[in-house]
């Protein structure tokens, strides 16, 4: 076994353990912290299926978006719809046998590397083109679109020009999930690929990735709206009011 | 008229490129101690303001779900970008929702989080420090908590949670504003935001109903603290005596004297706008609504009714039960609170009121969806109701009607530019900038419909609309109550 590939292996469990314990801790955050007050932005709806179907709206549509800003969501839309086909590709390297959906999704997925880098550089020429989006945009916005861009680079540039040894790397990711460490390939642009994949898990709890998550616990999106109908009171306001015996 | 340029109106609207600083100098006056120590303030900055901040700042943090999760969540997207009224209207790009957020979230990164702890430049994280504050100050009140960035948001991330959390923060080290505290300590001492005593609110409403006697020969009664009236009414102070608010109260009075419905003022509760919500603070927000609930027992009423008001409606609806509730004591029949929309509608859907129209034809109307009441409550029993209910009576008791463009009305509403505290002379140049959407939209109905009149249902739209008509050539009598329409139609007496 190469010190390559158990840096590698090494760099995997830590990015996931990384990535699984501070986005469960962010969402134990939001889970825990009390929302005292009802806010749903109006009109919204007055029953939990109600919500349901607006949430499942917003993540799937991005329908929000869609009323703002037709290039945003354009563009954003593509990236992620993409982004769910890529990663869905991926799963064939962590399945043996592979399910018959991962088969079938397979061609799909290369289309969609394309569609992802097109919604990555439609949204980065905002920033840039966009007077507003350009004042409002920090350097870490910058960073975030060059590292998924570099991953759906290298990515497509493994699959075009420089191959590498998928059944190897398929052994490797394999080797991960039920610790028996196998040999990765030391191919230039995996490594590259597997690097900034890496990182991207690193700073997904620090950043503002946590949109992810976050999206579920927005109060304005995901409350009822029937504050006449049932009383809502969060602990610490419950406190208050028993302080004063009315 | 203004020493500001006031923005001229464009055929199409039209997204202006971003100007740094245009708007930094606005600030509304700084509340002196004497406004701060009753809302439990301290009176000045206090010495170690930094850190009372910053620890404040995480104590709401942990407080507030919606806050947290929206400092997280903002992907910089730009959807918000382009939606707030005073941006269109000033151009400056800190009045972008989410430039307005970053103010905040800056400093939240700076200190809450490990990216802003290590790499501050690289996610723009910055110190608390004063300038920091005067920025707050100046774009904390260029926020009129309208909601419109939280509508088009893909995580409905809503400024107005970000922009009070920032007011309770600096009344905390004692950087209060002098509009809204002044009001909160007015109705704590008084009992309602004009300081209006028992004795001139009897007065004036015993000169409304000879004004009414005088009009239609009819006695129609203004009843303040009569024990076992059936209905509270709480409504905003405006309603006694400005204009055209009062031609609204006369609407009210009207409508359910026609009903035979038992109604009452309360001279405890005369006031139905709750300033706590504009600067955040939970506890003056309940101490104020826990009035209405001491008035109704005191009273014996069975409902609470709430006039025409879009603030007081949005702390009314969505948080009256909650910081006040319960109110197991009053007729389950009836929702708690009813807007007064809510009840003139159904006495029209049962014919229990009759409207002559044709009292309204000197008028051409559209109707001004207020923020608070359009993206942030409801009425009726079903979503989208506020909508529907306001212009449902408005069609009912006038013959001509008409519709700004759909992308400004509804839950894309423009607000009028005065609302969330701040309407003060102080800041007049923001609300004038401010109010340049809806006029342009209301341009657009008055050139294409001859439209004569626009109706509200908010005491802050009809005070702002008042003041700010004129600056584009409109006329202060062209922004009317929408019970004040109904007060024209209503034809009291026996029904035939």
């Amino acid at each position: 076994m190469s010190y390559l590939s158990v840096f590698y292996a090494v760099l995997f469990y830590l990015a996931t353990l990384v990535f699984v314990a501070g986005v469960g801790y962010r969402i134990f955050l939001y889970a825990r912290t009390p929302a005292p007050l009802k806010i749903p932005t109006t009109p919204a709806p007055t029953t939990r299926r109600g919500v349901a179907l607006r949430m499942l709206r917003e993540v799937t549509l991005f329908s929000s978006l869609f009323k703002a800003n037709k290039w945003i969501w354009l563009f954003g839309w593509l990236f992620h719809a993409a982004l769910l086909l890529v990663l869905l590709r991926h799963l064939r390297y962590f399945q043996e046998p592979v399910w018959t959906w991962v088969v079938w999704i397979q061609p799909f997925g290369i289309y969609a590397a394309w569609a992802m880098l097109i919604g990555l550089f439609g949204l980065w020429a905002r920033r840039i083109l966009v007077d507003r989006v350009r004042y409002i945009s920090s350097p870490s916005d910058h960073l975030m679109l060059g590292l998924l861009v570099a991953i759906g680079v290298s990515g497509v540039l493994m699959k075009y020009v420089w191959h590498t040894d998928i059944v190897a790397l398929k052994a490797f990711t394999l080797g991960l999930m039920y610790f028996d460490w196998q040999p990765l390939p030391a191919d230039a642009m995996l490594l590259i690929h597997l690097t900034l994949v890496a990182a991207l898990m690193i700073v997904f709890p620090f950043s503002k990735l946590l949109h992810a998550p976050g999206v579920f616990f927005s109060p304005t999106r995901n409350q009822v709206d029937n504050p006449r109908e049932r009383r809502h009171l969060a602990p610490w306001a419950a406190r208050l009011q028993s302080g004063d015996g009315s | 008229m203004a020493d500001f340029d006031v923005p001229e109106l464009k055929e199409y609207p039209v997204i202006p490129p971003v100007r740094v600083g245009m708007m930094a100098h606005s600030k509304p006056y700084v509340a002196k101690p004497d406004f701060q120590t009753p809302l439990g303030f301290p009176g000045e900055l206090v010495e170690n303001w930094e850190q009372v901040a910053v620890e404040k700042m995480g104590e709401l943090v942990g407080k507030y779900r919606g806050l947290r999760v929206f400092l997280d969540s903002c992907v910089k997207c730009g959807a918000c970008t382009d939606k707030c009224h005073y941006f269109l209207g000033s151009s400056d790009p800190k009045n972008m929702p989410v430039a307005r957020q970053d103010l905040f979230r800056s400093v939240y990164r700076r200190y809450y989080t490990v990216a802003g702890k290590y790499f501050p430049k690289l996610v723009g994280a910055r110190d608390m420090t004063k300038e920091v504050l005067d920025d707050w100050y100046s774009y904390f009140h260029q926020c009129s908590q309208c909601r419109r960035c939280s509508v088009f948001c893909p995580y409905g991330i809503d400024t107005a949670e970000i922009s009070m959390a920032a007011r309770e923060i600096m009344d905390t080290v004692g950087q209060g504003q002098k509009y809204c505290n002044e009001i909160i300590g007015k109705v704590f001492k008084i009992g309602n935001n004009l300081g209006l005593p028992e004795p001139a609110l009897r007065d004036t409403l015993e000169g409304l109903e000879e004004e009414v006697k005088e009009d239609t020969g009819v006695d129609v009664r203004f009843p303040l603290d009569e024990k076992g009236a059936e209905v509270l009414l709480v409504t905003p102070s405006a309603d006694f005596f400005a204009e055209p608010h009062v031609d609204g109260l006369i609407g009210y009075a009207k409508v359910l004297h026609q009903a035979g419905i038992s109604w009452t003022l309360s001279s405890h509760a005369s006031e139905a706008a709750n300033f706590g919500m504009f600067i955040g603070s939970y506890d003056n927000m309940r101490k104020l609504a826990l009035r209405i609930r001491q008035a109704a027992l005191d009273l014996g009423v069975k409902r609470i009714v709430f006039g025409e008001c879009g603030h007081a409606w949005r702390v009314a609806y969505s948080f009256l039960n909650t910081l006040a509730g319960p109110f197991d004591f009053l007729d389950p029949r009836y929702p708690v609170p009813q807007h007064i929309c809510e009840v003139t509608y159904d006495l029209i859907q049962r014919g229990a009121l009759t409207l002559d129209k044709s009292a309204n034809d000197h008028r051409v109307l559209t109707y001004h969806d207020s923020c608070n009441v359009a993206r942030a409550s409801r009425m009726g029993d079903k979503p989208g109701g506020q909508f529907d209910i306001p212009r449902a009576i408005i069609r009912a008791a006038c013959n001509h009607f008409h519709d700004m463009p759909a992308d400004t009305i509804g839950e894309s509403t423009f607000c009028c530019g005065g609302g969330g505290g701040l309407l003060t002379d102080d800041l007049i140049e923001l609300r004038v900038k401010g109010a340049m959407p809806r006029m342009e939209a209301l341009k657009h109905v008055v050139e294409q419909h001859q439209v004569t009149h626009l109706a509200a249902i908010c005491a802050i739209c009809k005070s702002q609309f008042s003041k700010v008509l004129p600056y584009y050539g409109f006329t202060m009598d062209q922004i009317v109550s929408v019970h004040q329409l109904v007060s024209d139609a209503i034809v009291l007496g026996p029904k035939d």
